[in-house]
């Protein structure tokens, strides 16, 4: 229990919290490459799982290839692209871009065929163009589970970010990287403690939107079970 | 090539390594979470409370988590045993919900029918409730398996050796070739245990060869 406490004072220590290398600089890029880097995924894997939904085609083959990239090991990729690109930021980004791309897109697509069928069906015979059937009937009700893939691939940039400190000077990493070179436990602890705080409070608040999306799919609240992500 | 040529018994060594940490962690993560399923499928008020714990847990990095083990726990930081721990917790998240959603999908029916020709209780769970929950269960247990072997190379990075040795080794070295040949391993090490349990699915439920095929770990991974 020694630990925690020094852990603690290391926290509470002022000089941690200011400066290019304190605890608010350092929460503030392991954010930005969070965002940035779910946000060019996001480039990729929207269209591409609207389109797969939206046609029902080749769901089984973008599958089985996202599947096959889930048993990657992200420090593996960061390595690589570490060798390949150099130290720096752009392998950090390329690697946390490439590990979000498999859950948004799995969760785009399987969100899009988990509408009934005859739903935009329908929208079409009315008269909605393929755009507008796209956007406006089934963007709407595969938002849970699109959302549910964002928290998934958004959990995942958040925790591998921190692994990025290993090729780069950036993020909450770099704590338990210098913690774990010069045995500072207290550094090590503290800086984890922080990287823990920040996930949990980003999964809270993106489980809450996603249980809030359901008044959007499903205003009357009529189906009270949750559609899963599968 | 000629790295691998080179290196190949330290490859297998680590191979070796990478099993030793990972069988250990999904076979008591099953034996957690089994029980643990089970309570939750019985009470669901109990149950939606370890459900969310479950979901929590599974967000905590891994780095982090392995840092922070030692405290609680009480193992030295550079061992094995934080190594287990840190991946039961996680398989033990993932699974937990499984085992749930795989008592579930019991029919109430078959179960009825168990007790009216006689089972007991305990004959209900261990003839009726566990074979038919077994394909939900095993789907759970392929994804634990597969994130698990990934989630081992993590543990080069506090010194823990495995196929991660490979990543870390190659990185600081600059040799390509063993980062390529740590990704490989592991990657193929993942699919072997895969298809292992994929066969032992095919020998313990037998009635669900000609229906439906089983659920990938593509289809459940994206709930975490």
């Amino acid at each position: 229990m020694n630990l925690i406490a020094e852990a603690l004072a290391w926290l509470a220590d002022p000089t941690h919290w200011s400066g290019a290398a304190g605890i608010p600089v350092r929460v503030g890029q392991h954010m930005s490459m969070t965002v940035a880097a779910v946000l060019l995924a996001a480039v990729v894997a929207v269209p591409a799982g609207v389109a797969v939904g939206h046609t029902r085609r080749g769901a089984g083959a973008v599958a089985s290839a996202t599947g096959a990239a889930r048993a990657i090991p992200s420090l593996g990729l960061l390595t690589l692209f570490g060798l390949w690109l150099g130290i720096g930021l752009e392998a950090s980004l390329l690697t946390l871009v490439v590990l979000a791309v498999p859950s948004l897109l799995a969760g785009v697509y399987s969100g899009f065929m988990a509408v009934d069928p005859a739903i935009p069906q329908a929208a079409r015979a009315v008269g909605f163009s393929a755009a507008q059937v796209v956007w406006r009937v089934e963007t709407p009700l595969a938002l849970p589970v699109m959302l549910g893939g964002l928290r998934a691939a958004t959990l995942q940039v958040v925790a591998t970010a921190t692994l990025a400190a290993y090729t780069a000077d950036f993020g909450l990493g770099r704590y338990l990287f210098a913690g774990l070179k010069t045995r500072d436990y207290a550094q090590m602890l503290g800086g984890s403690l922080v990287v823990i705080a920040l996930a949990l409070l980003l999964e809270v608040a993106l489980a809450t939107c996603q249980r809030l999306s359901y008044r959007i799919a499903d205003p009357a609240g009529a189906r009270r079970t949750s559609p899963s992500p599968t | 090539m000629t790295w691998f040529t080179n290196n190949w018994e330290q490859v297998i060594e680590l191979t070796l390594g990478h099993l030793l940490l990972t069988v250990p962690s999904v076979a008591i993560s099953l034996l957690v979470a089994l029980p643990l399923g089970r309570l939750a499928h019985r009470r669901p008020r109990v149950g939606g409370a370890l459900l969310a714990t479950a979901t929590l847990l599974y967000a905590v990095p891994a780095l982090p988590l392995l840092i922070v083990i030692p405290v609680v726990f009480g193992t030295p930081l550079r061992s094995p045993e934080t190594m287990i721990v840190a991946l039961s917790i996680y398989a033990v998240a993932l699974l937990v919900r499984s085992v749930t959603d795989g008592f579930g999908s019991v029919d109430r029916q078959v179960r009825d029918a168990a007790v009216a020709i006689g089972h007991s209780p305990l004959s209900v769970l261990w003839r009726v409730d566990l074979p038919l929950a077994t394909p939900v269960i095993l789907a759970g247990l392929r994804v634990a398996t597969v994130s698990t072997v990934g989630l081992v190379t993590i543990g080069a990075l506090i010194g823990v050796p495995s196929l991660g040795t490979l990543l870390t080794d190659g990185f600081q070295r600059g040799i390509v070739a063993e980062v390529a040949t740590g990704v490989a391993m592991t990657v193929a090490l993942a699919l072997v245990l895969d298809a292992l349990l994929i066969l032992a699915g095919r020998a313990l439920t037998p009635w669900t060869r000609s229906s439906s095929p089983a659920r990938g770990p593509v289809a459940l991974e994206v709930r975490r």
